[in-house]
């Protein structure tokens, strides 16, 4: 083989395993499930019935309560997260506090352990018939709760549970962040007389704009998918209380086979995300002008 | 006097924070020695008990454990090692090569990553039931390896790798899988420790597709596994589930504890340089 010629064929060489994996498991997927979206599954066959699987899914009052449980969860738990997030990755920072790794090391813990564990343990704690939780309401004098018999309650539970496993992953991206804000900019601050709220504000904010907006869209799109927990701790009930929209995906396509308005339910939701993701580009630009 | 008060507090809080962060993982490995009615016994939340055989006893013949552990292992490790290769590839020929609608090729791959899971859900089980791959590891690599995080991810470090060093490998006479892996890969190693962590850590606890493609008991993971036990209907040991919660755990927390800073910021390198 010619130089020439083996120049021009050596980025194939390298991209080749990728580019072969991605087309069959994930392009080719992508655009089958989108003419899927167009068909009805039943008897083993898909037949065309054009848009019916979107015109049922917006009528489908399910779908609908799947979108609202998800948004309730989002709306409550995302500014819960970050806000909680936020004060501890500054404490961390704060140089009053001395084996900085130690409480690093603790509080990133709880994003190792994997989803399927941390929804039974919390059910565990949860449970009506002697829980932790439970036991700990009584010891203090206070009734214990159906934690999974309410719908208000196992929302409740859900956020909890996703609230204590992803503040620590998202304090350290906050931390990370603030470490990268220039010690000068407080110095100059506190010389012009500015306290420590006013700094918070004016610089630690703006400085922190770019990981903060990560974090936010980066938790949403987390919520928008919220499948483990839901699935384990509540099985979306009850009466659907909890049910979020990639329940209702799993369910729709693998316990009723309805693969076609599961496909059409999966590209209402690529949409939202994408729509969000749109918005995250544009609020990221907006900082870099 | 004010800043020992606030002082204080923030010691307070942190070591509150540390103490809920923590206590879930203890908890779990005292309960895995508990039977049924001390894990619902409030005297005895905090003690260790001697059901830790028993447990492991019945968990093992409800479930056939060690087949999953090995299962769980199996598809972690090739899947981890098979993205190191096939994602660092990719993104050196996305990085160090110039050819015809390379940017193009890679928009398209960008785009993709935006879409959810779920969207491919469907047709890749129909096309995992077609392959005959349904119960069958492969059904949760390949797939996984389409993902374009990874290629993202290393793209973003090849570009900082200097040209220079490129090109006189080639001068030198080496061929260009020769250069990528003896002279450009060495020098990678922090974009590959961080790029295992993350596939490492994803695929020990993947779920929901697992839970698609595989169905016989014999072929599930660790996660797959522990969910049926808890599954409404069964009489339910609990201890038996903490046990197998524990083995779960044992793997990421001691990777964790032993390159505890590579890790953490392997697990933030999507983060903070998006």
């Amino acid at each position: 083989m010619n130089y020439k010629l083996k120049q021009r064929l050596a980025p194939f060489i390298f991209l080749a395993p990728f580019l072969i994996i991605f087309a069959i498991f994930m392009a080719y997927p992508i655009a089958y499930s989108f003419v899927l979206s167009f068909t009805k599954f039943s008897g083993g066959s898909f037949s065309f019935v054009g848009i019916r699987n979107f015109k049922y899914l917006l009528t489908e009052q399910l779908f609908y309560q799947s979108l609202l449980n998800t948004f309730i969860i989002l709306i409550i738990q995302v500014p819960i997260m970050t806000i909680t997030a936020m004060i501890f990755g500054s404490l961390m920072n704060s140089a009053l506090v001395k084996f900085k790794g130690i409480f690093r090391m603790f509080i990133f813990m709880p994003v190792l352990i994997d989803a399927v564990s941390y929804s039974i343990i919390f059910s565990l704690f949860f449970n009506s018939n002697g829980g932790l939780v439970n036991n700990l309401l009584k010891n203090i004098g206070l009734p214990s709760q159906n934690w999974f018999g309410a719908g208000n309650l196992a929302m409740i539970v859900i956020m909890i549970a996703i609230t204590w496993k992803w503040t620590g992953y998202n304090s350290i991206i906050m931390l990370a962040g603030l470490q990268n804000v220039s010690k000068d900019l407080y110095e100059a601050a506190s010389i012009d007389g500015a306290n420590t709220l006013v700094q918070f504000w004016k610089i630690t904010i703006p400085q922190l704009k770019p990981v903060l907006v990560f974090s936010v869209f980066n938790s949403i799109n987390g919520t928008l998918q919220l499948f483990t927990e839901p699935n384990l701790l509540t099985q979306g009930g009850p009466a659907n209380s909890t049910m979020t929209i990639v329940l209702y995906l799993y369910k729709t396509a693998f316990k009723d086979f309805n693969f076609g308005v599961a496909s059409a339910g999966s590209y209402i939701l690529a949409l939202i995300i994408a729509a969000l993701t749109l918005i995250q580009l544009r609020v990221m630009r907006e900082d870099k002008a | 006097m004010r800043k020992l008060f606030s002082k204080a507090v923030i010691y307070i809080i942190l070591t509150i924070a540390s103490i809920i962060a923590v206590f879930p993982f203890i908890w779990t490995i005292i309960a895995s020695t508990h039977s049924n009615s001390q894990l619902f016994n409030m005297n005895d939340t905090f003690l260790f008990k001697g059901n830790f055989l028993a447990n492991l006893e019945n968990l093992q013949t409800s479930m056939p454990i060690w087949h999953n552990l090995f299962n769980s292992v199996f598809i972690t490790v090739v899947y981890t090692v098979l993205v190191l290769v096939v994602d660092s590839m990719a993104g050196y020929g996305f990085t160090k090569f110039k050819f015809k609608g390379r940017n193009l090729i890679f928009f398209v791959c960008l785009v993709t990553m935006m879409i959810p899971q779920q969207v491919t859900m469907v047709p890749l089980f129909i096309q995992m039931t077609k392959f005959h791959w349904v119960n069958s590891p492969v059904a949760i690599i390949m797939p996984g390896l389409a993902g374009v995080f990874g290629v993202f991810l290393m793209r973003q470090n090849f570009e900082t790798f200097p040209d220079e060093l490129i090109e006189s490998s080639r001068i030198d006479g080496a061929g260009e899988l020769r250069t990528f892996i003896s002279v450009v890969a060495p020098a990678m190693k922090p974009a590959f420790a961080s790029l295992g962590i993350l596939s490492f850590v994803a695929q020990w606890g993947n779920y929901m597709w697992p839970l698609i493609v595989l169905n016989s008991t014999k072929s599930y993971t660790l996660p797959l596994t522990l969910s049926m036990l808890i599954a409404p209907g069964n009489v339910i040991n609990y201890g038996a589930i903490m046990v197998g919660a524990v083995l779960a755990l044992i793997p990421v927390l001691a990777f964790f504890l032993i390159f505890q800073k590579n890790f953490i910021n392997g697990m933030m390198s999507g983060a903070v340089k998006g």
